[in-house]
């Protein structure tokens, strides 16, 4: 080998190098992916991953702008852009429910929404701020197996639930920020006493299941008679195969009840974005037309925000569900994680 | 979620050969003094503070939250549960997968059960299958799979090797005279097994199990896809609902005390006693029994076990692969998961093997008080939950060290912290077979002491350190929790790819994930395999 001829320093100073150079490899594979500062946008997704890819793609190509996409739930990215602050990475932030947007929005960490963005999303899709904007709209449901309940035994209302004969009856996923959605409504529209008395009969009654789809799935197979989720799980899975909801129907609540909460899906641009350009660009771009077309026609079931956009005709309409009127930048999460955590539900 | 076969798995297989090197290897050195190995020692000393960074974590956050806030977020209904079912978990998994384990390697090794080398090779095989790809296979095959006993089955399956490998090894290694003794003495050969054999495999057992038990309080992916609530997943449910917040600390918190409690349990249990063959010459062959007619009965065992632990998670990956046609082999995004993960594992086990280095190398040439300590320091951080390290390191890094926040450099940090034992396994064992001689002849010549022990020792452990660097890398590889707390953004692996899909219900898009990460995983298992052969000296 000649290698072993060569002097010993500059051995060694060739093993550093390929030792520094396996090192160094990683970095070379991130900065691939991830766009440097000055090129493109980076987004704090909670969002469906499917969603968000088609809402990320559509924009690149219309734009030419490059969209980077960290994945994660809605509290924890919430939480993560407050504890950056200023220095905080993200351009925009999409959630799934609006909790998580108070919460950044509390900590003043928003930019306002351009004005010609707002117009694009009637009033009860966005807060009277005006500092981040709905995208999208997802309804909360009593999903049920058709042939252990019958219709005349379903509750009438959510707050039925905590009552003793629904005691090992039904199912949710109390983990999930959509679960937690669904009770920061009710804290808003009952107060914390009803709320807390909720949650725990929630914990004598309920069986918990990690994700609204394994909720669902557990339904179908007749595990549980039903469970508090969100429309879009039976209805994709029903343009699916229909696999995991053959057995089961969806019961809304309807008449301003708690259990019929229509949460919200925000998109906000940060204070800190180095971006707010191209960041705005991308929020205008998902609430207009091509934006919301997605929500119609793609595979995602969520109900479409915009004015005028339809929604795909699958869904139950929006204007039927009687949802309760709730401020959704008063949604108060950590509030129902601390009462959650009481209640020993997490 | 991870194979981290670590100090114990070795610690069966080749402890009392580095022990009795040991001795001879005193250093006489005197060119420096009173502290001929300062600049080591400084260097392992600050290997050794950065791998207590998580425990001095957990304490300062303690400290911060107060202990009124402590009180109610630890003593706790939940926090009581959860204890309860981790403790059912490791005391219906472990023994389950000791009687496992010890039967298959006494069937492999000591008996004429007929295709033994192939049994013993599919015995290893299930550690290239990660535990939440078995569990994903599991719950595909039978959907209402919940609660202890699911988690118990799909554990013994992911984990039992652990404790096969090391048991295997030591079966091998005994000398059949004792045995001979013990039946000339009037004992039947089941009462030679259990009074003779089994004692003789204790310390084996007791680092798998040791191992295995530390893997359930880590794992994730498992148990979350079977609906079994551990420390773990409670982590990670207060993670996503609230970051780092208290509550998720404080778990973490009780959950280093679990572990910390098990290592405890573990040196309680291994004692002072050694086991150790005298006499000059090598020990002969132990002979095989012979099953006889209850060859078929015994072949059950290991058909079944392979069955589930292999079959399985195979047919599982076959069927999805199958539905889901050639429409999920999207080349741009697998490719890009795979190019991603070849590097993180790459650089991961450069760095974690470079930063061993001081530290095996001192428990080789200057042992001592010290050393154990500094040693101890580099050992325990391995058995942290992934979980743990990530927490700890997000929330230094977002509160004070910024500029590392969110970056490559602080995943590769958890990578090596969490995989500092492996790295320092091979590399001791090979450091000590290299004669300290070399290196006192090096520094005669003139060469200057760093030098002189990187051109002599370090390279004659290269391929130790080769060795020890792929089983970092197959940790890496399967690594799932410290990946998705920390990894910067744009950061797509294989396990975090396939933990995406899986989220989403999208079992035939997880399909060629999964199937990637057991590729990859499989010649580094044989790799394992071989060695705990070469080991034992067979």
């Amino acid at each position: 080998m000649t290698v072993s001829r060569l002097p010993a320093p500059i051995r060694l100073a060739q093993t550093l190098a390929v030792i520094g150079t396996l090192i160094a490899l990683p970095f070379a594979a991130v900065a691939q992916t991830a766009p440097a500062d000055g090129e493109g946008i980076v987004v704090y997704n909670a969002q469906h991953v499917s969603l968000m890819q088609a809402w990320t793609q559509g924009f690149t190509r219309d734009t030419g702008i490059k969209v980077t996409v960290r994945k994660g739930s809605d509290m924890e990215l919430g939480n993560q852009i407050v504890q950056e602050g200023a220095g905080s990475p993200a351009d925009v932030f999409v959630t799934e429910n609006s909790p998580a947007m108070a919460l950044v929005d509390n900590a003043g960490l928003f930019a306002p929404i351009e004005p010609g963005t707002l117009a694009q999303v009637p009033e009860n899709f966005r807060p009277a701020n005006g500092h981040w904007v709905g995208v999208a709209a997802r309804s909360t449901v009593f999903a049920y197996n058709t042939s252990l309940l019958k219709p005349d035994q379903l509750p009438k209302s959510l707050l039925d639930l905590a009552q003793p004969e629904w005691k090992g009856r039904w199912a949710a996923s109390p983990a999930g920020a959509d679960f937690q959605a669904i009770v920061s409504a009710l804290l808003q529209l009952k107060g914390e006493a009803a709320t807390a008395a909720w949650l725990k009969g929630m914990k004598e009654n309920a069986r918990f299941y990690r994700g609204n789809g394994v909720v669902l799935k557990a339904i179908n197979a007749g595990e549980i008679p039903g469970g508090v989720i969100y429309h879009y799980y039976y209805v994709g899975d029903q343009a699916n195969t229909g696999e995991n909801s053959k057995n089961v129907a969806l019961h809304y609540f309807r008449n301003g009840d708690p259990g019929a909460f229509v949460s919200i899906s925000g998109a906000g641009v940060l204070k800190s974005s180095r971006h707010a350009k191209e960041a705005q660009a991308f929020v205008k771009w998902m609430t207009a037309t091509p934006g919301q077309e997605i929500l119609k026609t793609g595979n995602s079931y969520e109900y479409a925000v915009g004015n005028g956009a339809e929604s795909n005709p699958r869904l139950e309409p929006l204007d039927k569900l009687g949802a309760p009127v709730v401020a959704p930048d008063k949604l108060n999460n950590k509030a129902v994680t601390d009462m959650m955590t009481a209640a020993g539900l997490m | 979620m991870t194979v981290r076969p670590r100090r114990a798995l070795c610690a069966a297989a080749g402890h009392s050969l580095m022990t009795s090197l040991l001795p001879s290897a005193k250093p006489t050195l005197r060119r420096a003094g009173r502290w001929p190995h300062a600049p080591a020692f400084a260097l392992a000393g600050i290997v050794a503070l950065v791998a207590l960074l998580p425990l001095g974590f957990v304490a300062w956050v303690t400290i911060q939250t107060g202990w009124q806030t402590v009180q109610a977020l630890v003593f706790r209904g939940r926090v009581g549960d959860l204890l309860v079912n981790t403790l059912l978990l490791e005391i219906a998994t472990i023994p389950i997968a000791i009687a496992l384990a010890v039967a298959l390697a006494w069937l492999t090794e000591r008996s004429d059960l007929p295709w033994g080398r192939f049994w013993a090779w599919l015995a290893v095989a299930p550690l290239a299958v990660p535990a939440f790809v078995h569990s994903y296979a599991w719950v595909t095959v039978a959907p209402g799979l919940h609660g202890l006993w699911a988690a118990t089955l799909v554990s013994v399956l992911a984990y039992f090797p652990f404790l096969y490998l090391p048991v295997a090894a030591q079966l091998r290694r005994l000398d059949p005279a004792m045995e001979d003794v013990a039946a000339s003495l009037g004992l039947s050969p089941f009462q030679v097994f259990l009074r003779v054999v089994l004692p003789q495999l204790r310390i084996a057992i007791l680092g798998g199990a040791l191992l295995v038990g530390l893997h359930l309080l880590a794992e994730y992916g498992l148990y979350v896809m079977i609906q079994f609530d551990t420390f773990t997943t409670a982590i990670v449910d207060q993670f996503q609902s609230s970051f780092q917040g208290a509550a998720a600390n404080m778990l973490a918190g009780v959950l280093v005390v679990c572990c910390l409690a098990l290592l405890g349990l573990d040196l309680l249990l291994r004692g002072g006693g050694r086991y150790a063959r005298v006499g000059a010459g090598a020990a002969r062959l132990a002979p095989r029994h012979r099953l006889g007619l209850a060859t078929l009965p015994c072949l059950v065992l290991p058909v079944a076990t392979a069955t589930l632990a292999l079959g399985i998670p195979l047919l599982t990956l076959g069927r999805w692969l199958a539905i889901g046609g050639a429409g999920i082999w999207q080349a741009g995004p697998i490719g890009d998961a795979i190019g991603q993960t070849v590097m993180f594992a790459l650089g991961g086990a450069a760095l974690t093997t470079v930063i061993a280095i001081p530290m095996a190398w001192l428990s080789v040439r200057s042992p001592g008080r010290l050393q154990r300590l500094l040693e101890a320091c580099h050992y325990y951080v391995g058995a942290l939950p992934g979980v743990v390290v990530a927490l700890a390191l997000v929330t230094v890094t977002v509160r004070v060290a910024h500029p590392l926040y969110q970056t490559v450099f602080t995943v590769l940090l958890a990578y090596a912290l969490l995989f500092l034992p492996r790295a320092l396994i091979g590399l001791r064992a090979s450091i000590a077979q290299a004669p300290v001689e070399l290196e006192r002849a090096a520094m005669a010549l003139g060469r200057p002491p760093l030098s002189a022990i990187w051109a002599t020792t370090i390279r004659l452990a290269a391929p130790g350190a080769a060795a020890s660097m792929a089983m970092v890398a197959l940790g890496i590889s399967n690594e799932l929790t410290a990946t998705l707390l920390l990894a910067p953004n744009g950061t797509r692996t294989l396990a975090t790819e396939f933990w995406a899909a899986t989220a989403e219900i999208d079992y035939t898009g997880a399909a060629p994930y999964a199937v990637m990460m057991v590729v990859a995983s499989l010649p580094l298992v044989f790799m394992l395999h071989a060695q705990s052969k070469r080991a034992a000296g067979r």
